[in-house]
């Protein structure tokens, strides 16, 4: 008798040693604060990705029959030209993403210095990114409505009412409104982004250019540029990789009418209005492939762009830098 | 005139040029703003007979009130606000200690899961709605907020990665003082890592907070009762359609939908500018 109830309180005392056991306990914690993210990042991301690769292959409606229609889908997608001729319209946006980083790049130079009410000129700039998309549609609706604001301030310039286009009808020009929108959008938000890569910059490398006599061009090409390149690079990456899925300003502010449906825009329409979702479906995936593509380039041309700069090492290229501000200084001299 | 002199002008004509080209992009980032705000301000009469610039003649305030009720905001601000709450306490949550686990312990597969969150931003979101249509469907989940919200709570990658890089700067010898003085796992993350990485936490929930706040695809997709449903960003679309044209109504609505990301923005624009700047860097 007392041997059993001896082994039983072992036995008990074995299994809280083993439950309270680091080993365990770390086993349990990470079973545990894993658990939820990723079943919803697989319910939500890649269960759905996998549904989306799956639906291209078939001809069917949410509800109702399937039939298995193989390749058909992505040939659809590039012979008809109303889907693949969309994807044309990118480069409206692509434009507008250059030009927007070239005036970010530039507010965010002249900020990342002590200016006057910098900080209030950084907010108002910034505070477009926090506005919600449907209300920027219908800001942008009413700004570019015949004869409202847009038109109105060109008149205080002097131009007259009868000769400037419709801005959202006219097929010539609607297109770069609505890259305008984006522009004005996003632009504060890759300025703040830029100030941030700037700040980072060691100051004493501008220090040592002040002195060698640069003047502010000069810093700008030879201290901040080549300190700020990766950021920089990545954004123009972004910004063609979210150019192709240019999806927002047509869908609010348009609704895809008079030649400004993205690629996005129609397959919105295929997915939810007529509901051809294998057809919507083996849109996204040939989008997402020429992505993915567009981020694997970026990842080898990075690399190749910075192999040098990893080779040498840190300090050899900021004394190489100086170096090479030295003679920039003297050479203007 | 000498060297100097010549170097002064040349500097402050540069100055000059550089605060008018500050002016003129912070006048064309608030101008259709500004624009809209006059508009909310004029009363029907005026709104038909003036120019859309001219200033109101007085201020009237009945806008507010016809787009608040028209497109029951008062409702919208309702969800809005339950939504949000409890997207960013379960979002920081989960958020915080996939981060903790991520960064503190060494295990097989630790690497792949970095990899399957970070191959996940890839994935246009847009996309795949068509797929998570027909899987919130199976679960039953449409037109209901908490399917809105269990979405919304799964859809978190940035602040991740804000999280585990405010890890790397929690020394671990803090954690060992923890397993020394007994401390669970679970004990540890709740009273050592949690407080310290409030900074943090406060800034990724403004993030999402203000994205939440605007997200309005998903909210059309998936509470389709607009009536009792609305958040505020899908409130808005009250407005398409026969209303199209009462602008002065419209630019009301916008205004409220636009006032707490204001307001947020006030009070938190270090966080914000902060928030996005290590968001960006890692992600």
């Amino acid at each position: 008798m007392e041997g059993k109830v001896k082994v039983q309180v072992n036995e008990e005392r074995s299994f809280s040693k083993w439950f309270y056991s680091r080993k365990t306990q770390r086993i349990i914690t990470i079973a545990c604060f894993m658990f939820i993210p990723l079943l919803l990042l697989f319910t939500f991301t890649y269960l759905p990705f996998g549904k989306m690769v799956g639906f291209s292959f078939y001809k069917m409606k949410y509800i109702g029959e399937r039939t298995f229609v193989g390749l058909k889908n992505y040939k659809k997608v590039f012979s008809e030209p109303e889907y693949f001729s969309s994807l044309k319209l990118s480069f409206f946006y692509m434009a507008g993403a250059l030009v927007q980083l070239a005036i970010s790049l530039y507010l965010a130079t002249v900020l990342s210095f002590k200016v006057k009410g910098g900080d209030i000129f950084k907010g108002f700039m910034f505070f477009p990114y926090l506005i919600n998309g449907i209300a920027v549609g219908f800001i942008f609706k009413f700004f570019f409505t015949r004869g409202f604001v847009f038109d109105t301030v060109l008149q205080w310039c002097g131009f007259n009412l009868d000769k400037l286009p419709y801005w959202l009808r006219d097929q010539g020009v609607n297109n770069w409104s609505l890259a305008g929108t984006s522009i004005w959008r996003y632009f504060g938000q890759n300025m703040v982004l830029f100030i941030g890569a700037i700040m980072s910059v060691d100051s004493e490398l501008y220090e040592a250019a002040m002195l060698d006599g640069c003047n502010k061009w000069q810093q700008f090409f030879y201290v901040t540029l080549p300190n700020i390149r990766t950021v920089l690079f990545l954004n123009v990456i972004l910004s063609i990789t979210g150019s192709l899925s240019a999806f927002e300003p047509p869908y609010v502010i348009t609704s895809g009418a008079n030649g400004t449906a993205t690629y996005f825009v129609k397959m919105h329409e295929v997915a939810h209005t007529s509901q051809k979702v294998g057809q919507a479906s083996a849109m996204a995936v040939v989008l997402l492939i020429i992505i993915l593509f567009a981020t694997l380039l970026q990842n080898v041309l990075l690399k190749y762009a910075f192999r040098e700069a990893e080779y040498e090492g840190p300090e050899q290229n900021i004394r190489k830098k100086k170096i090479r501000i030295n003679t920039a200084g003297r050479g203007k001299k | 005139m000498d060297d100097n002199t010549l170097s002064i002008v040349k500097r402050t004509v540069l100055n000059v040029l550089k605060y008018i080209s500050l002016v003129f992009f912070a006048f064309v980032a608030i101008l259709p703003l500004v624009s809209v705000l006059i508009t909310a301000l004029k009363d029907d009469e005026e709104y038909a007979t003036t120019n859309v610039m001219a200033l109101p003649q007085h201020l009237n305030f009945a806008n507010f009130a016809k787009a608040f009720t028209t497109a029951n905001m008062g409702r919208a601000f309702i969800n809005s606000t339950i939504i949000l709450i409890v997207v960013l306490l379960v979002s920081t949550l989960i958020g915080t200690q996939l981060a903790y686990v991520l960064n503190r312990f060494k295990f097989r597969g630790n690497t792949l899961i970095r990899n399957l969150f970070l191959f996940a931003t890839f994935l246009p979101g847009i996309a795949m709605q068509v797929s998570v249509y027909e899987i919130m469907t199976k679960l039953n989940l449409i037109n209901h907020l908490y399917g809105y919200i269990i979405m919304m709570c799964g859809t978190d990658i940035i602040s991740i990665y804000v999280y585990i890089q405010y890890f790397e700067n929690i020394p671990t010898e803090l954690d060992e003082s923890g397993i020394m003085d007994g401390a669970s796992y679970f004990r540890i993350y709740r009273s050592i890592m949690l407080p310290l990485l409030k900074p943090a936490i406060v800034t990724s929930c403004i993030l999402k907070g203000v994205g939440t706040y605007n997200e309005y695809y998903c909210a059309n997709l998936y509470l389709q009762d607009k009536t009792r449903l609305a958040t505020v960003a899908t409130s808005l679309y009250t407005f398409v359609g026969p209303l199209g044209s009462q602008y002065n109504m419209i630019c009301a609505g916008v205004i409220i939908s636009l006032l707490p990301a204001l307001l947020v923005f006030i009070t938190c624009q270090k966080q914000i500018y902060s928030g996005l700047t290590t968001g960006a860097v890692k992600g």
